[in-house]
């Protein structure tokens, strides 16, 4: 085949495959051989290209046309018209949400052109399956330069430079990290890659592993020479089939081209990688649990010290990283540890990957350097709120993080300045919430999620959780009583100084941050038995004023027949048989039925 | 792939690989077929073909193979544009899948202009 003049990427990550990316690829395989174009034009499969708002998302080079929301319906189009006769089909550019105006080119999108993406930089632009285009990235040369000229102290020394810290949550520095590690003395180590990642909201990791996983690999090799190991672990959840058989796939390419194995780049260092499928509890991301369930044993954590660079896995010094910072890795070996600590604030170095979710109008992955603010991250890159509603807050960090309201949203984002405003880095999963979600409500469902996968083992977080969630229930449901948000306060305190590990120590921090910054909507509920931003059904109900012409479309409406009244005369609710599901209040065209 | 021994080895796949996602950067030096309606009833698909044959014949990776629509200058489709980074636009046309290896060669690689195949100057705004 001569060289393609056209390359057209379609992304098969999670999110694109799920609303049919699969059928996408496939139809344009069989479009353009049936127009003659197979010789000149290559369909290319990529990992996640983080705008998954968009998906399913296709670009075309050379132009850069960025095409959304594609179905395979519209194949047949772009390839007629766009590829045969280059023609750009309009109605599948992407819109900005603010200015409804239509953007060709993927790099003028506002969602893109904030970001700054080097660990991102291959997801959704190269294929992850293949080797060589890895390899045409700059892939593998750190592991080469790392191995060719630098000594394993050097190593470290660099990533001590740096500045990194882990991007899994607690934000340790790694080069740190990696130091207890190499001056842990045993003739045996292992590195570890967590790739449990657990936070609802968060898929950064996915796309990492699914879109660039030899990234991945290269990270992990640089970092057991520096430890001095040779051999690693990758422990990723089942839930993530994809991204294990791209991981499983790179593996075994790499072992082929010499790359993992014996002997490396004739330098005479061997690293082998395995990987272990794990069956998706929250805790096992922790690092002790996670340990002991690559073991075979049951995923709990246990207390340190001792830390796993003194006795990790199987009781060996081990170094456990996250997905995200292992990423970062090749890149630092290739630009050099002083170009990379460029980027960033002062205590906090590098980007950092968000995931936009909730109440957002991009949905997707955000890179962006440190030291940015909250308000450019939700409004320029995520495009504001859906539906033009109001701002609420922000649930950063996932069930471990807290939220921020309006006020803080033009603090710059580090690791230091989230923890003085009660939130935690986390893993980068952003929930944006707008004016109709409840606190309290938000609160209740991060306790839900904790209390469901506490594993049981420590009393703080097994009882503490519990009786928590049993608090915010009844204040949800109209029992709630005075008194019980000091409960709830002096409750999460002995959590935080009481619980085994920092899952459970951080389990309270949805409820402190909520009590610091909307402690008003806890009063409304407990005193007044009213839900302010009416989301918590057994505190609200509906009502048809006088405004009512009698049109009968809301007992039309109602799935449960609450609504009686006479055409063109005053309809009426029975709160006995309402459910308040709202569809009544939607449809009214008078605007004649309240909440209250 | 073979085992990579060495640096070089890895340098030389990466060349390679660069060269095949060429397409993906953004190019300044570019061919660009008319491809409307007319320009496909006079044969640009004969010319669109000749120029990937001619590119690939002379291993030229870093040029991007456009296409465009109508431009209203039908009765002298096929028309073919050569843009170079620096300089003027040149339309040719009618363009014959023969004429190819000639503007190719003595345009795009050489820079100089096959005057009597010219339709068009579009100057360079810079």
């Amino acid at each position: 085949m001569a060289l393609a003049r056209a390359h057209v990427l379609v992304c098969t990550g999670t999110g694109c495959t799920a609303s049919g990316a699969r059928d996408i690829l496939a139809k344009f395989g069989e479009e353009i051989k049936a127009k003659g174009l197979d010789k000149e034009i290559s369909v290319v499969e990529t990992g996640c290209q983080g705008f998954c708002e968009g998906g399913p998302l296709v670009i075309i080079y050379p132009e850069g046309t960025f095409y959304t929301h594609v179905k395979v319906e519209d194949v047949a189009e772009i390839v007629e018209e766009h590829l045969l006769k280059g023609r750009v089909v309009g109605r599948l550019l992407f819109k900005e949400p603010m200015t409804a105006e239509k953007v060709p080119n993927y790099s003028d999108i506002g969602f893109y052109k904030k970001q700054h993406r080097l660990v991102l930089k291959n997801c959704g632009h190269i294929n992850p399956d293949s080797l060589e285009e890895y390899i045409g990235a700059e892939g593998y040369e750190a592991l080469a330069k790392v191995l060719l000229t630098m000594t394993p102290e050097q190593v470290v020394e660099e990533m001590k430079k740096t500045g990194l810290r882990g991007r899994g949550g607690g934000g340790f520095p790694t080069g740190m990290k990696w130091m207890f590690c190499a001056k842990s003395p045993g003739p045996k180590k292992y590195i570890i890659c967590n790739a449990d990642e657990g936070d609802p909201g968060a898929f950064m990791d996915r796309s990492l592993l699914e879109g660039d996983p030899h990234a991945i690999l290269e990270g992990m090799a640089i970092g057991a020479y520096a430890i001095g190991s040779d051999e690693g672990y990758i422990y990723c959840r089942a839930e993530y089939p994809l991204a294990i058989k791209r991981l499983k796939q790179a593996i075994s390419q790499a072992e082929e081209a010499g790359l993992l194995g014996q002997n490396i780049l004739g330098t005479g260092f061997n690293f082998s990688l395995h990987i272990k499928e794990g069956a998706g509890a929250f805790v096992c991301g922790e690092e002790t649990a996670l340990m002991a369930s690559i073991e075979g044993r049951r995923g709990m954590p246990r207390p340190r010290p001792p830390f796993p660079a003194v006795k990790g896995l199987w009781d060996k010094p081990s170094n456990i990283n996250n997905v995200e910072t292992f990423a970062n890795v090749p890149y630092i070996f290739r630009v050099g540890a002083e170009e990379y600590a460029k980027l960033g604030t002062e205590k906090s170095k590098g980007t950092k990957v968000f995931a936009l979710t909730g109440k957002i109008n991009n949905t997707g992955l955000a890179e962006v350097p440190m030291g940015i603010t909250m308000r450019e991250i939700i409004f320029d890159i995520g495009g504001g709120i859906i539906g033009g509603k109001k701002f609420k807050g922000v649930q950063i960090g996932g069930p471990s993080g807290g939220c921020m309201p309006e006020q803080l949203l033009d603090t710059p984002i580090d690791y230091d300045s989230l923890i003085a405003a009660g939130a935690m880095m986390g893993s980068g999963g952003l929930v944006v919430m707008d004016e109709d979600t409840c606190m309290v409500d938000l609160a209740k469902f991060f306790l839900t999620f904790t209390q469901s996968e506490s594993c049981g083992k420590c009393t703080p977080c097994r009882e503490g959780t519990k009786r928590m969630l049993e608090i915010l229930t009844a204040i949800t449901e109209g029992r709630g009583q005075e008194g019980d948000v000091e409960k709830l306060e002096r409750l999460a305190k002995s959590i935080k100084a009481g619980a085994l590990c920092a899952l459970g120590q951080t389990a309270p921090n949805p409820i402190l941050s909520t009590l610091r910054y909307f402690r008003d909507e806890y009063d409304a509920h407990i005193r007044d038995k009213k839900c302010p931003a009416g989301a918590c059904t057994a505190l609200i109900g509906y009502k048809i004023t006088a405004d009512c012409k009698g049109c009968g479309l809301c007992k039309k409406v109602c799935p449960v027949d609450a609504i009686s009244g006479e055409m063109k005369g005053q309809h009426t609710i029975d709160p006995n048989k309402c459910i308040k599901c709202g569809a009544c209040m939607s449809k009214c065209p008078f605007k004649a039925i309240v909440r209250g | 792939m073979n085992k990579i021994t060495s640096l070089e080895d890895l340098r030389k796949i990466k060349a390679a690989s660069q060269e095949k996602t060429e397409a993906r950067k953004n190019n300044d030096t570019q061919i660009i077929i008319g491809m409307g309606t007319c320009g496909i009833a006079a044969g640009a698909r004969a010319v669109m073909t000749a120029v990937l044959e001619e590119l690939a014949k002379r291993n030229l990776t870093n040029v991007a193979v456009l296409q465009t629509g109508c431009i209203g200058m039908c009765q002298k489709e096929p028309l073919l544009d050569v843009v170079r980074p620096g300089e003027d636009r040149v339309t040719y046309g009618p363009v014959k899948p023969s004429d190819v290896p000639r503007i190719i060669a003595d345009h795009l690689v050489n820079g100089v202009v096959v005057e009597d195949l010219v339709v068009a100057k579009i100057p360079n705004k810079e």
